[in-house]
């Protein structure tokens, strides 16, 4: 079909303006990285009854196309959500290798962050970003299911962020 | 108490200062001595608040070992307490040590002040039993109080750093004495009258629960018969002690000899009588003066329960598997052999259960350093 740019009526651009999106390849990659984020469950402790409760129906994290995996192969993300003991902590930097590029780590509550209340114990990592690259902290002890969604979301920010601009600001 | 504490180490304030110059213009000996003199001839309780006013914010050492020294023959009770004041403003390592060394004889009511940061319990028991006429109250109450603050933030340090052998020592002597104190204190309050009841006297006398104006124990017999058994099927050497744990819902309690502990399992196991077929738990202790291991055995047929403590060298504790008896304890002494460092002979598999196979070290044990502090 023959289609002469030259002559479009001013109503056919008017509906072109509004439906058709020009960008690089990149930000469309990193569009869609941003809404189908696969997290690795890293559930350790009770911030992982919180991560539990905000996939559940009522937060819904499907929503953002957050869909947890059971398997590091299928991941992207890995929300480590509770207290790393020091016995853990090799099995967490194996299954963070095997998942594939790129990926992301939220440490979600105060102990995957600092150790939170184990900060003293003989036993317990003070914060995962010791052994893994950390994108985003959730505080909390622990974080609600909406600050969880809130971490989730800044993850995005930055992935989209990074696509836009081309700086580095993930451990990707 | 806190508070102030932690305000003084914030902020130098004028009027900090100057007692801080006061102390440290004299010698510290000097302002030892005053606050000794005045703590032993006089009225107790202000001399208790000047001197932990005064030298909290200097050379601490020198000023507690001298309190404790003229409080042994005075007024335990207080200088208990002005003691532990100085000593959590500032450098309680070392202090703790010396102090000890010099009270440990003389008045138990010091001995718990010092011994706060590890038994701090039992020492405000003793401190409160023996300064009980005057000022009771008040020595409690300030012996416990700054002994939180000094561990949290002074310290830390020497709490974290490997003992010498003397300071480990003088640690144990402290937490014996402490120990030895208390019972005694338990025993004089009892106040046993001759008439104890006739085999299990001797046993029972130590937890002096047989007193006259209370009726005795509902599980007294059954404590008096498992006795009675063991020793004659056991060996007449087998029992060290026995009472009954009446906190614990009247809990009969024995304490048995490590060497004839296998043959006391066998036959709790499997007399018809006690026929004890089922060990709920097994505990480490960590005692200090020594290792202990509490099984705690039901059965389920009669539904009666015991406590049996095995009592065991604290350098080389060993303690005989009971895993060939009951087959639950496995995992339990597991348990207790990685954290409390307890040798178990006769386990099918001795290893590490919950720390790392390649961990240094019983983190349980309470003269455990970590290798890496970290934080």
């Amino acid at each position: 079909m023959e289609f002469d740019l030259t002559k479009i009526s001013p109503e056919d651009v008017r509906e072109l303006e509004r439906n058709v999106f020009v960008g690089s390849i990149e930000t469309l990659k990193g569009w869609v990285r941003s809404h189908s984020l696969w997290p690795l469950t890293f559930g350790l402790a009770c911030c992982a009854i919180e991560m539990m409760a905000a996939g559940a129906p009522h937060y819904d994290l499907d929503r953002f196309g957050v869909m947890f995996r059971t398997s590091p192969r299928q991941a992207d993300v890995m929300i480590v959500s509770g207290t790393v003991t020091k016995k853990m902590g090799p099995l967490l930097r194996r299954l963070y290798d095997q998942m594939p590029e790129p990926k992301w780590v939220i440490a979600m509550g105060s102990c995957a962050t600092a150790g939170g209340p184990y900060v003293k114990s003989y036993s317990v990592i003070k914060g995962v970003d010791q052994i893994v690259p950390v994108d985003v902290y959730i505080p909390g002890c622990p974080p609600n299911p909406a600050a969880l969604i809130y971490g989730i979301n800044k993850l995005q920010e930055k992935i989209r962020y990074e696509a836009r601009t081309g700086k580095r600001v993930t451990s990707g | 108490m806190s508070g102030d504490d932690r305000r003084d180490g914030g902020k130098p304030e004028t009027a900090n200062e100057e007692k801080l110059w006061m102390g440290s213009g004299e010698s510290p000996g000097t302002a030892s001595s005053e606050a000794s003199g005045s703590a032993s001839g006089e009225a107790p309780g202000t001399a208790g608040a000047e001197a932990s006013g005064t030298v909290s914010a200097e050379a601490s050492g020198t000023v507690s070992a001298e309190a404790s020294g003229s409080a042994s023959g005075e007024a335990p009770g207080t200088a208990g307490a002005e003691a532990s004041g100085t000593v959590s403003a500032e450098a309680s390592g070392t202090v703790s040590a010396e102090a000890s060394g010099s009270a440990s004889g003389e008045a138990p009511g010091t001995a718990g002040a010092e011994a706060s940061g590890t038994v701090s319990g039992e020492a405000s028991g003793t401190a409160g039993a023996e300064a009980s006429g005057t000022v009771s109250g008040e020595a409690s109450g300030t012996v416990e109080a700054p002994a939180a603050p000094a561990d949290g933030t002074k310290a830390q340090p020497s709490v974290r750093r490997p003992e010498t052998d003397e300071e480990k020592a003088a640690r144990r002597k402290a937490a014996l004495e402490a120990r030895e104190a208390a019972k005694a204190a338990a025993a004089q309050g009892a106040a046993r009258p001759a008439a104890a009841p006739g085999a299990a006297g001797g046993a029972a006398s130590a937890a002096g629960e047989a007193a006259a104006p209370k009726p005795p124990s509902p599980n007294q017999p059954l404590l008096d018969r498992v006795v009675q058994l063991l020793r004659e099927l056991a060996g007449e050497d087998a029992v060290e002690e026995a009472s009954i744990n009446e906190p614990n819902d009247h809990l009969p309690t024995l304490v048995v000899k490590a060497e004839r502990w296998p043959a006391c399992a066998k036959l709790l196991r499997s007399h018809p009588e006690l026929n004890l077929n089922y060990l709920r738990n097994v505990a480490g202790v960590d005692q200090e003066t020594h290792m202990e291991v509490v099984y705690h055995l039901l059965s389920l047929d009669s539904g009666r329960n015991y406590a049996v403590k095995v009592r065991t060298d604290r350098d080389r504790p060993q303690v005989p598997s009971v895993t060939p008896i009951w087959p639950t304890a496995n995992w339990n002494e597991r348990e207790i052999y990685d954290l409390l460092g307890i040798d178990f002979p006769g386990h099918p598999d001795l290893r590490r259960i919950m720390m790392p196979d390649d961990w240094v070290g019983h983190p349980l044990r309470k003269d455990y350093v970590p290798l890496d502090p970290e934080v």
